[in-house]
């Protein structure tokens, strides 16, 4: 096990070496990242004074070292908009996303486990037509449309919910649910399928013979199962609505990371825009490290595969 | 009837095995028409588009649509801001998506299956390096990634392919190289070694016929996902230029309106359902029909 998690620990330190690289050179892809920091409408002046006071007129290898010195330091620079340390901008806005993002997990799990132990125990019912069909919907409904009709229906038609802000926390729901739907697809299809393919298993028969109650059996027995099955696939999903949030966050203007990086990126802020993406990187590393240790804790086998 | 007798039948070609089970999936049947309605729009939208999509006409803008009080059926889907035609709009947008969509996958489709057959054929030190810097990609969370890139690049067509394309790769390296070790394991393979056959007849007689049905499937979901996130990008005002009829630039115009001109923002997402529907509905009927392992007959 310490062996396991060690290689883990130096595979997931090489990955964030790997993402700081890339960072640094995608604001270079067009080979003049004055140029791009700057409004289009920038004078030659102006640009070459951005060029100047970013140091983008060093020797690429002195730019590179500086960027992975000061990342080392948590140092990424000063945010171009707001003139304060990158880092600590977006320190500021990660307690309002993971509070969003908890809520759509929150509700993805909530509708997605009955939803799909029902419909896979009953192959063919309306519980199953259901599951299916939302495991299809998750995946062909954009967050971003479903944002949009959900402010027109519940916030501007019946006017039960805001349709922007952070206020309380009936302010939550709507880009709750936006941001939930394509997990709660995902999780609808596994659950279904996990629990189809467990109920022909000669427990679950033994445990029906028994002549215990269904929701006995399904609680018990088959919802045990498919939750290790879950354990895999809720992590990947926390990375997937990291992304989503740049979507759900801007329409309903939730002040977290999501909109941050909209709003940088349409104000050319690139130093805060580097900051923000070594952070979710970070962060889906983390996370993916979390998950594949929580599993070899549970399943031996993993440890020994390589 | 025709069901009845192909099903007794032991149907062995693969075309006939396809025709069994569009017979009996329906939702493969849906999927293929739907898909099949927003290709015959692409192709043919200067003959069936009631207007020209640039065509603004002030007097009428923001009409709502033609069942609506209010409306005409001269423009069915209403007007947006500018007084251009929606259904025209919609019509002529879905060249653009589709062209990302399967411009996105061919390229990185092609990327990935190379890379991953050199990966996986291999191995060794080349195939640490390959899956290292795939695995790297695919720990940026893929949004985010498409969001800088297409800031950094600017809003072109070109961009955008290139963007999904070189992006989307790492996926089909996976897939591919995953494949590979699997294949070189099966029986057939080593056999082929064993006889002395050479890499190159093991790869194109043996290793990528049995890549094309997963490669295939795969790149369905692909191309309905890079819709998506085309329209997201255009959404957000980072895809092709704003005069471009596309069905993300004119879910962002219509966010603009979304209190009293709903219609606006509300059709082009619907093409997007619309499209995205039939394209996983064909890829769930493609899975069941390349993937013996797969599919659904007893």
């Amino acid at each position: 096990m310490q062996r396991y998690l060690f290689s883990r620990l130096i595979q997931s330190a090489l990955l964030m070496v790997g993402v700081l690289v890339i960072t640094f050179f995608m604001v270079r892809l067009t080979g003049d990242p004055a140029r791009v920091m700057t409004p289009r409408d920038a004078s030659p002046e102006r640009v070459e004074a951005m060029r100047e006071a970013m140091g983008f007129n060093d020797p690429l290898i002195v730019q590179f070292t500086r960027y992975m010195g000061g990342a080392a330091r948590g140092d990424f620079g000063r945010s171009l908009h707001y003139r304060a340390p990158a880092m600590s901008l977006v320190i500021q806005r990660v307690p309002a996303t993971i509070e969003l993002t908890l809520a759509a997990m929150g509700f993805a799990l909530l509708f997605a486990i009955p939803l799909g132990v029902f419909g896979g125990s009953r192959p063919g019912s309306i519980w199953d037509t259901l599951a299916r069909g939302f495991g299809l919907l998750g995946q062909t409904v954009p967050n971003f449309w479903l944002a949009l009709m959900l402010i027109v229906v519940f916030a501007v038609d019946l006017g039960w919910f805001p349709s922007f802000g952070r206020s309380g926390p009936i302010s939550i729901v709507l880009p709750a649910v936006a941001l939930g739907f394509f997990p709660l697809g995902q999780f609808v299809r596994l659950v279904r399928s996990a629990t189809l393919e467990v109920r022909g298993e000669d427990y679950i028969r033994t445990a029906y013979s028994k002549g215990i109650e269904e929701r006995a059996v399904l609680g018990r027995h088959v919802f045990r199962n498919v939750s290790i099955t879950l354990v895999s696939i809720v992590g990947v999903q926390f990375g997937y609505m990291l992304g989503g949030s740049i979507y759900i966050e801007s329409i309903f203007s939730w002040p977290g990371i999501g909109r941050m990086i909209n709003e940088a990126v349409q104000a050319r802020d690139f130093p805060l825009v580097q900051a923000i993406a070594v952070f979710s990187a970070g962060f889906v590393v983390v996370l993916n490290l979390l998950t594949d240790v929580a599993y070899a804790l549970i399943d031996p086998r993993i440890r020994y595969e390589d | 009837m025709r069901i009845d007798a192909l099903d007794q039948e032991n149907v062995r070609s693969p075309f006939q095995r396809a025709l069994r089970v569009v017979f009996r999936d329906k939702a493969g049947v849906v999927g293929v028409l739907l898909f099949g309605i927003v290709l015959f729009s692409a192709i043919f939208a200067p003959y069936i588009a009631p207007h020209h999509p640039l065509q603004q006409n002030l007097r009428i803008s923001r009409q709502v649509p033609a069942w609506q009080a209010g409306g005409d059926w001269e423009h069915p889907l209403g007007t947006d801001n500018l007084g251009r035609d929606m259904l025209s709009r919609i019509i002529y947008g879905s060249r653009v998506s589709l062209t990302v969509g399967f411009f996105g996958v061919l390229i990185s489709m092609s990327l990935g299956m190379i890379l991953g057959l050199v990966a996986g054929y291999v191995g060794g030190r080349t195939d640490n390096i390959i899956m290292g810097i795939a695995n790297l990609f695919l720990a940026i969370p893929y949004l985010l990634l498409v969001v800088v890139v297409a800031a950094v690049l600017g809003r072109s067509l070109f961009n955008v392919i290139m963007i999904f394309g070189l992006t989307n790769a790492p996926l089909f390296v996976r897939i591919t190289r995953g494949e590979v070790l699997r294949i070189r394991k099966s029986g057939y393979v080593e056999s082929a070694t064993s006889i002395g056959a050479r890499p190159g007849r093991i790869i194109f007689q043996h290793i990528l016929p049995n890549l094309i049905g997963p490669l295939l499937t795969v790149a369905t979901f692909e191309m309905s996902g890079m819709i998506f996130y085309e329209a997201g990008l255009g959404f957000l005002g980072l895809s092709v230029p704003p005069g471009v009829p596309s069905w993300g630039n004119m879910l962002a115009a219509g966010r603009q309106y979304i209190q009293f001109s709903p219609w606006i923002a509300a059709f082009p997402g619907l093409a997007i359902v619309f499209t995205s529907l039939g394209m996983n509905l064909l890829g769930d009927w493609l899975r069941d029909v390349l993937d013996p392992k797969m599919r659904r007959s007893a």
